[in-house]
């Protein structure tokens, strides 16, 4: 299992609901399940992998982030996670609001758009960035709202969410962010993975 | 239509209030039952049918010899595995193979029914085949699956009977019958009625069969069940077996042909009053407005397990139509499930060999089977 579900599943107490927003395969929610006795739940877009899903015996239903999760009353989980999808979306701020309104709390890891490989590819090649955790091109690439650590921080204070734990991925070792380190983790972290709350 | 043999009955002795305010009793559910009941009665899959299908759901339909309604998805290692599930599937009452319908006598006045026979309604039909639970012993069935108007039924049964079925899946329907669904369902019904032979639904006692009537019915109805594109890839303007086209009135399209053929070969299995009887119980069918408007209400009282399918192509009972179930539950944080399966074949897609389908239901009972 990726490093990043690991984290994740570290994160989340047991026994709680939780809504895996863009569940792929269902990789985290089995894990979920099997390690922290969840109530695990997911959406994703894909049929194929809806249909992996209900192989695997998980509760998932199709569906559009931006569209669906209007349909789940206030707090009806104890934590939505997104993983690496909020760059994806036409609005991000709506799709955090209505995860902090369908979740008391949110996990939501973003991939780096700050690591010096990222800036060092622009720089050099003057071309939009491509790297093992961003292959795509420009204008096939799903992620249309890329944003650093640094970016989502302090997005967190313009639309008013607060950040309970912020973790860096670097390498495959975690480490904490902290307003002192955010320089560094900006330049180095792979991947920024937050517990926020209203 | 020689329905008595090979007809398992259920005489119902309990009396049975209808919506329309009558009272039956002693009145026949016919059934038939696939594969066997484990000793502790928990791998029962009760099947409810479509308009038109009745009780003989897989292998060869022992009244019209051909293969039962949904032999691709009910048998031996099949999505609804007889090898595991002891499947059982009742002719709803107001059908015409042989549960308690407008083809049968009125003791009372010791002639047929016809259209003296009362309106009934979904409702009703799963009031009456709940006596089935008793009738085996089972406490609690592993599963409902319906689609279209059995969907109806799924969601109507654990609505009634909410800790009756562990798991849920309603296919291809909706929890309301849409102005158009009504619409084509009137088509239907005025096409039997304007059928001199109908004779105001005496047919039966004057030896007339509104053949004609009935047949274009079922070639309305027909349409409806598949998509645009499936009929075009299938028939697009070919001719039927000629070469230019004849100036006149024939079948000279191949999609003409198909559609006579579907009408002709649905009036030697069908009864024309049934058909008006069942259509009419479709459209009276509004799980919403039984909740006073608020459809989550009607699963309130369940822990079941739901999984709604849907089809793309399916224009009948869209996906929005059954994703309104999926958010009526969501909306109580109920255990549900939903995909949208692709496939051109329409709203016929749950009766056909689509693969995608048919692995995703199988998927959906065995896994929730083994974790249960």
């Amino acid at each position: 299992m990726k490093t990043e579900y690991k984290i994740i599943v570290d994160l989340i107490e047991e026994k709680t609901r939780v809504l895996d927003v863009g569940c792929d395969d269902g990789i985290l929610m089995e894990s979920l399940k099997k390690n922290k006795n969840v109530d695990a739940r997911g959406i994703e877009i894909s049929k194929d992998k809806v249909q992996t899903c209900v192989s695997k015996g998980l509760t998932v239903i199709e569906g559009n982030a931006e569209l669906d999760l209007k349909q789940f009353p206030n707090d009806s989980f104890d934590y939505v996670v997104l993983g690496q999808t909020l760059q994806a979306f036409v609005n991000p701020e709506i799709v955090i609001k209505e995860l902090l309104r369908v979740g008391k709390k949110a996990i939501i890891t973003i991939p780096n758009f700050g690591h010096w490989k990222v800036r060092l590819n622009l720089l050099i090649k003057g071309t939009m960035p491509i790297t093992e955790s961003l292959p795509n091109e420009w204008y096939n690439t799903p992620n249309i709202h890329m944003c650093t650590i640094k970016d989502f921080v302090k997005f967190s204070k313009i639309i008013n969410f607060k950040i309970f734990k912020s973790l860096a991925l670097t390498n495959k070792n975690i480490s904490n962010i902290n307003n002192a380190n955010l320089f560094y983790k900006n330049l180095f972290a792979e991947l920024g993975i937050f517990l926020i709350e209203k | 239509m020689n329905i008595k043999e090979n007809i398992k009955t259920l005489v119902i002795k309990k009396p049975l209030k209808l919506d329309c305010g009558k009272t039956i009793n002693n009145f026949p559910l016919a059934y038939e039952t696939y594969g066997s009941l484990n000793k502790n009665k928990d791998n029962a899959i009760l099947v409810f049918h479509a308009l038109t299908g009745d009780q003989f759901v897989t292998g060869i339909n022992p009244v019209t010899k051909k293969d039962g309604w949904w032999s691709y998805a009910v048998g031996p290692n099949k999505s609804i595995d007889t090898n595991k599930y002891f499947v059982i599937c009742a002719n709803v009452i107001g059908g015409c193979m042989g549960s308690f319908g407008p083809s049968h006598k009125n003791p009372d006045t010791n002639k047929i029914y016809g259209t003296d026979f009362p309106v009934i309604t979904i409702n009703d039909m799963v009031n009456a085949q709940v006596n089935l639970l008793d009738h085996f012993e089972i406490k609690k069935l592993f599963s409902i699956v319906g689609g279209s108007m059995g969907g109806m039924q799924v969601l109507q049964f654990i609505s009634n009977f909410p800790d009756k079925a562990s798991t849920v899946v309603p296919i291809a329907c909706t929890s309301s019958h849409s102005a158009q669904n009504i619409a084509f369902n009137e088509l239907g019904r005025q096409a039997i009625a304007s059928d001199h032979n109908w004779s105001d639904g005496k047919y039966l006692s004057n030896n007339t069969l509104p053949d004609k009537g009935l047949s274009v019915a079922r070639m309305a109805a027909h349409i409806t069940y598949l998509s645009k594109k499936g009929l075009q890839e299938k028939f697009g303007r070919k001719l039927q077996e000629r070469d230019a086209l004849k100036f006149g009135f024939d079948a000279d399209f191949q999609i003409e042909s198909y559609l006579r053929y579907q009408g002709s070969v649905f009036v030697d299995r069908f009864d024309a009053n049934s058909y008006l009887y069942i259509t009419r119980a479709m459209d009276y069918f509004d799980l919403v407005k039984q909740f006073d408007g608020n459809l989550s209400n009607a699963f309130k009282k369940t822990k079941a397990k739901f999984f709604v399918i849907s089809f793309t192509s399916d224009w009948l009972y869209p996906t929005q139509e059954n994703k309104d179930i999926v958010i009526a539950l969501n909306a109580i944080g109920a255990d549900v499930g939903f995909v949208e399966i692709k496939s051109d074949k329409g709203h016929d897609s749950f009766l056909l060999d689509v693969p995608d389908f048919l692995k995703t239901l199988k998927n959906f009972l065995d896994k929730s089977y083994s974790e249960r």
